[in-house]
Parts: structure tokens; C-alpha cells; sequence
């Protein structure tokens, strides 16, 4: 049986609409990636699995138990992070737990929440507010905060979009570590068809909106754990990373084919109108005289 | 020296940052510009408003004398003073006479029981200002317990929030003036014990300063609580957080900044209303001084009364500097404040 299931799910916003038929079923441990284009509907259906919004028609159940609303079961780390600024890191994530765990010792909670500031390395920065880290810190504090919740399902809205390369290769292997250490259950939502194939064990395609859906998965047999720097060289990550991105670009290619028309330009240059005009005619592109000079 | 920079900073001293940078000698020139320009400007400035004024007073003639001058102005403020000093010596050697006669009396007629007197001198012009501050603080605190909460709630639910707005939107033009006789006739019919612990005038004037200084606070309070980021009310709704923790971990720090805007105007609001309620309900403070001033109209009045308008003003921009620093203290992004 699927630990998290998606049937028919569709979602409007007012008379727009963003999802349709969505299909997906998740089993317990897997890590599947959801990979699509900007604005197409990619954290519509993560707060629909998170329960922050209801889908108009269709039923998302989490080991057969109906999604009604938001919980603690299901971590969702947001992807603008939605780090509470008043209060400092190790605060941030107590809120969670104080919330959570309500019937723990507070010293049991204390050494909870310093666990996970340790797993993300941030214990010297525990004291400090979300707006003096910088955004891959951040990006930690809201997945140590996640994790502290100890959720049966963890959902990672476009965790690492906002960050640098490198800093962006470090969480990705972090994140392969806390799916291999603790076995969580992972809905990756990305925009790099690389760092799903790098983490999932599933990548699916989400098509173009409005009304985009699922497409058809594409299961990645690489052995883990998974290296960057041998995966650029194996040819089955090169095929499947060709068909992932191939696919992709089919959605695109599919609506730019409809594009009948090309605008003509008119044949006028940009007046400088520092210059005083007098009697002068207008310049046009066809008569400009050019010459190229070529610097070595 | 850090220390100093920031405090100055927090207090919205920040004329002196220069001077401070100066002894640091942090690029001097700079520094020199900088006192001229936050200094400078603003003295010339008031020199030339005490110079056109004494033109005037030369010039113009009413019907209590001369307008005094920025001198005869000065010197009234040092004759209240030494009127506030005279006055308490007095009480003081009155308390002294009278601790002499309670040991004569005991000595002399044991068996009769003494009857211990107050000392009944008129309120001196610096007891006028205290009393005036604790009337504008015992109003601004009735009017933040009630505009907090209401703003909060107006805040969170659309509903209430329209239901308050015909209100808000109706009373909040309402000067203190028409307030405050329906506020004294109320206080008097329902305020009677035996032993009051305050005064009818000063209930009357605080529950007037409270009516007018309540709406800058509950709407800026609405306003900060309906503007909360989506994103922290859905961090409290994934941690299934409850009612009373949403309130006091997401709504209110978030909200903070603007209820402190808020409770700044509703402070410096309060402050200029009492100065009218007081004139009308006869509660002493500085709004019955300056009445019983014009009432008196001897030669020094307007010099009193000008001492006077320049005291409601120093207390008022204290008071907004007060405010301001705490605004600073409490909210989490602190440059945002000017
Ligand atoms: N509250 C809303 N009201 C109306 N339209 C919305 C709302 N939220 C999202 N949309 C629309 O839904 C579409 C999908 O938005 P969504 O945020 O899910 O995209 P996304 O795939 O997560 O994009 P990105 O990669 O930029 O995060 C967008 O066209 C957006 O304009
Ligand atoms: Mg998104």
C-alpha cells in the first residue's frame, strides 16, 4: 500500500486553473523528485500535500488516513524558509518542539533541539536571528527545524534554488545523508533536473500550467550513494538526464509551435535628442553604414 | 565607544553621533559637515524664530501689556521655579510646626486625641506638569489595554474588523471637547464611593484622554496583525500551534513594530487632548494653569502662558522620544524607525 497517495487532485485558483488529475503515490523510504518550470504549479501542490491548502476535487491520504489540513506529520520546509525573525535560531526550531513534543521533559527538548542544530552545523550560530545568516544558513535552520518535528513525511518546497552553487552541492549531499541515516520519506520539488537525478529515486516531470499535471515518472536505478563528480561521467545518468530535459523542453516546444506570426520591426533608429533637429531625416537600420573592427 | 554610538543611536541622539566620531577622529571633515548641517541649520533656525519674536513683542500691544519677549519669557520660567522651591520650603517648615505642636499637644493635653492636618498649598506650576504627565499616563494606559486586544482581534477576523470600522471611522474625528462632558456627567453618576481613590476631574480628564488617543493604536494594531506574512500564520498552522501561542509567538512580535507606531501617536494624541480636558474639567495640571492664568490676566499671564506652551511642547517631544526608543527596543528590525 502507498504511504502517501494523490488521486484526481485538481486545484483552481478563482477560475484559473493550476493542477489537474494529479496521480502520485509515494512508498515508505522512497525519495521522489517533482521537477518543472517556474509559476507552473510546483508549491500549489506541495501546500496541497501539507495540507495548508484544500484541492478541489480529488483526495491526497497519508497511510490511508484523508489529509485534512495542516500538521506536524508532514514537514513541510517552506521555500522562502519562513524563519520567524524575532527569535533566534535556537528558538525558531524550540517553537517547533516545545509545540510538538509538548509532553517531554524540557531537558529532553533542550538536547533535542541541540541535536539538530548540530546536524545541520550551525551550534555556533544558535544565538543568532535568521537576518544575520546568510540565506544557506537560513535554508538549515529551516530544514533542522523540520527535521526536529520528526515528521513521517518530509516535503522540500525548491529547498536550494535561492543558493550558490556551492553551497548548494554541501545541502544536497546533506539532505542524501539524512534520507540515507533515517530512512524519511521525501517529496523533492526542484528545478534541476541534476539534483533530482542526484537525490531521487524518482523523478517525475510536472507539465507547463495552466492546469499542469504529472507526466510520466522516470525511475533512476543509479547505485547509491551517489557521487556529483562519477555521476557526470556515467553514461545511464547522461541518458536519463537527456530524457528528463528532453522531455522538459517537449512541453515547451509544444506550446511555441503555435506561435504563427513574426512582428517586423520598423526601420527606424533611436533619435538622440540631445542633438537639435533640423530638417533632419529620420535614420534607418537599412541605411546604416557599419564597420566591424575586431580586437584581437 | 561603540557602546555610546549605539546608545545615542537608540535614543535618537543623533546629533551627537558626530561629536563622538570627532573624538575618535573619524574623518574629521566629514564630521565637521555633519555638526554644521544636524546642528547648525537647526540653531540659526531658532535663533531667527527668537529674533522675529522679539520684534514682535516690541511691536505689538494687547490688552494685558506688551507680548513679552523671549527674555521676559525666560525669567517667568525662573520665577515659577523659584515659586516651586519657596513653596515646598514652606511645606516643609509647615510639617516641621506641626511635628512641634503634636509634641506640645501630647505633653500638654494627653487624654485628647490629635488631629493630624495635610498641608493645603496651592500646586506649584512644576507640580502642575507632574500632575498632567500622571493624568496622560493613567489615559494612555486604559486606551493601550483596550486598543491592544480589539486591534488584535479586528486583525485576525475580517468580521470583526468590519463590524468596528462604522465605529472607528465615526469616533475617531471626535474632538476631546465633546467627549468629555458626557464623560463627566457619566463619572459623576457612576463614580461615587466614600473614599475616592481619585479625583472625579482627574477620572473625567483620563477616560477623555483615553476615548481620543484609543484609535492610532487599534488601527495601527489592525493593521500589523492583518499584514502578518502568510508564510509565519503557515508556520503556525503546520505546528498546529494554539490559539494563545499563535497570539503571543507569530501575531503580536510581528505586529509590534506598528502597535508601537501605533502607541507613539495615541501618546503624543493623549498629550495634546489633556491640556483641553483639563481646561474644561478643572482638573489641575498644566490645561487648568494656563486657564487660570488667562483667568487671572495680570501682567505676567501671557509670559506664564508662553512658559507654559513651551513646557506642553518639551514634555510632549520627551514623551515621543520616550516612545520612540522603546518602539526601537522592542521591534526586531530596529533601522526601520525614525
Ligand atoms: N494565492 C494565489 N492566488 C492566485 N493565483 C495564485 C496563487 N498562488 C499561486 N497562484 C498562481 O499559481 C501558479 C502556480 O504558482 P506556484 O507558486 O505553485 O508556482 P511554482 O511552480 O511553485 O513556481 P516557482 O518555481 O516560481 O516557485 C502561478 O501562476 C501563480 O500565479
Ligand atoms: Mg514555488
Amino acid at each position: 500500500m502507498s504511504f502517501l497517495r494523490l488521486s484526481g487532485v485538481s486545484k483552481k485558483h478563482g477560475r484559473q486553473s493550476i493542477l489537474r488529475d494529479i496521480d502520485l503515490s509515494v512508498s515508505e523510504g522512497e525519495f521522489v523528485a517533482i521537477v518543472g518550470y517556474s509559476g507552473q504549479g510546483k508549491t500549489t501542490l506541495m501546500s496541497l500535500i501539507a495540507g495548508l491548502a484544500r484541492p478541489d476535487e480529488g483526495s491526497i491520504t497519508l497511510e490511508g488516513n484523508p489529509v485534512t489540513g495542516p500538521g506536524p506529520e508532514r514537514g513541510l520546509v517552506f521555500q522562502n524558509y519562513s524563519l520567524l525573525p524575532w527569535l533566534s535560531v535556537r528558538e525558531n526550531i524550540a517553537l517547533a518542539v516545545d509545540t510538538v513534543f509538548p509532553a517531554w521533559s524540557a531537558a529532553e527538548r533542550d538536547a533535542h533541539v541541540d541535536k539538530y542544530i548540530a546536524m545541520v552545523k550551525l551550534s555556533h550560530a544558535a544565538d543568532r536571528r535568521p537576518r544575520q545568516l546568510s540565506g544557506g544558513m537560513r535554508q538549515r535552520v529551516s530544514v533542522a527545524r523540520t527535521l526536529a518535528m520528526q515528521p513521517r513525511i518530509l516535503l522540500l518546497d525548491e529547498p536550494l534554488s535561492a543558493l550558490d552553487a556551492l553551497t548548494r552541492a554541501k545541502l544536497q549531499d546533506e539532505f542524501a545523508d539524512i534520507h540515507r541515516t533515517t530512512g524519511a520519506t521525501v517529496v523533492l520539488i526542484t528545478n534541476s533536473v541534476d539534483e533530482a537525478l542526484l537525490l531521487a529515486d524518482r523523478v517525475i516531470p510536472l507539465t507547463l500550467g495552466p492546469g499542469a499535471t504529472l507526466a510520466a515518472p522516470v525511475a533512476v536505478d543509479l547505485p547509491r550513494p551517489r557521487d556529483r563528480l562519477a555521476l557526470n561521467h556515467d553514461p545511464r545518468f547522461k541518458r536519463l538526464r537527456a530524457d528528463i530535459t528532453a522531455t522538459l523542453l517537449g512541453f515547451n516546444a509544444a506550446r511555441t509551435t503555435t506561435l504563427t506570426r513574426k512582428l517586423v520591426l520598423p526601420d527606424i533608429l533611436p533619435e538622440d535628442l540631445d542633438q537639435p533637429r533640423v530638417n533632419r531625416p529620420p535614420r534607418r537600420l537599412s541605411e546604416e553604414k557599419r564597420e566591424i573592427v575586431s580586437v584581437s | 565607544m561603540t557602546a555610546l554610538l549605539k546608545t545615542c543611536d537608540a535614543l535618537g541622539f543623533t546629533w551627537f553621533i558626530p561629536f563622538i566620531r570627532l573624538a575618535r577622529r573619524e574623518n574629521p571633515n566629514e564630521q565637521f559637515r555633519q555638526i554644521l548641517v544636524n546642528l547648525g541649520v537647526p540653531l540659526l533656525a531658532v535663533l531667527l524664530f527668537l529674533g522675529a519674536w522679539s520684534w514682535v513683542a516690541r511691536n505689538v500691544e494687547v490688552s494685558f501689556g506688551a507680548i513679552p519677549g523671549p527674555v521676559a519669557v525666560w525669567q517667568e520660567a525662573g520665577n515659577l521655579w523659584k515659586d516651586h522651591v519657596a513653596e515646598r520650603d514652606k511645606e516643609k517648615a509647615f510639617y516641621v510646626r506641626q511635628a512641634e505642636r503634636k509634641a506640645a499637644h501630647v505633653t500638654k493635653t494627653p487624654d485628647k486625641p490629635w488631629v493630624e492636618r495635610t498641608y493645603a498649598g496651592k500646586p506649584t506650576f512644576i507640580d502642575q506638569i507632574f500632575t498632567s504627565l500622571k493624568t496622560v499616563f493613567a489615559g494612555f494606559l486604559v486606551a493601550s489595554l483596550i486598543a491592544v486586544p480589539v486591534g488584535i482581534l479586528c486583525g485576525l477576523s475580517n468580521v470583526i474588523n468590519i463590524a468596528c470600522t462604522p465605529f472607528i471611522q465615526i469616533f475617531k474625528p471626535v474632538s476631546p471637547l465633546a467627549w468629555l462632558p458626557i464623560v463627566m456627567i457619566l463619572v459623576s453618576a457612576l463614580y461615587n464611593p466614600t473614599d475616592p481613590w481619585f479625583e472625579k476631574s482627574f477620572i473625567s480628564s483620563a477616560l477623555t484622554v483615553a476615548l481620543c488617543s484609543l484609535w492610532p493604536t487599534l488601527i495601527n494594531t489592525s493593521l500589523g496583525v492583518a499584514q502578518i506574512d502568510n508564510d509565519y500564520l503557515n508556520v503556525a498552522r503546520v505546528l498546529r500551534l494554539g490559539w494563545w501561542k499563535k497570539i503571543t509567538k507569530i501575531v503580536l512580535p510581528s505586529a509590534l513594530p506598528l502597535i508601537f507606531t501605533g502607541l507613539r501617536l495615541s501618546l503624543g494624541v493623549g498629550w495634546m487632548v489633556l491640556i483641553a480636558a483639563e481646561m474644561l474639567a478643572q482638573n489641575p495640571g498644566l490645561g487648568k494653569f494656563v486657564w487660570d492664568m488667562f483667568q487671572n490676566g495680570s501682567s505676567q499671564t501671557l509670559a506664564q502662558i508662553m512658559v507654559a506652551v513651551f513646557t506642553i511642547g518639551f514634555v510632549g517631544f520627551a514623551l515621543d522620544r520616550a516612545m520612540m526608543s522603546l518602539q526601537r527596543a522592542v521591534s526586531f528590525d530596529a533601522n526601520s524607525i525614525r
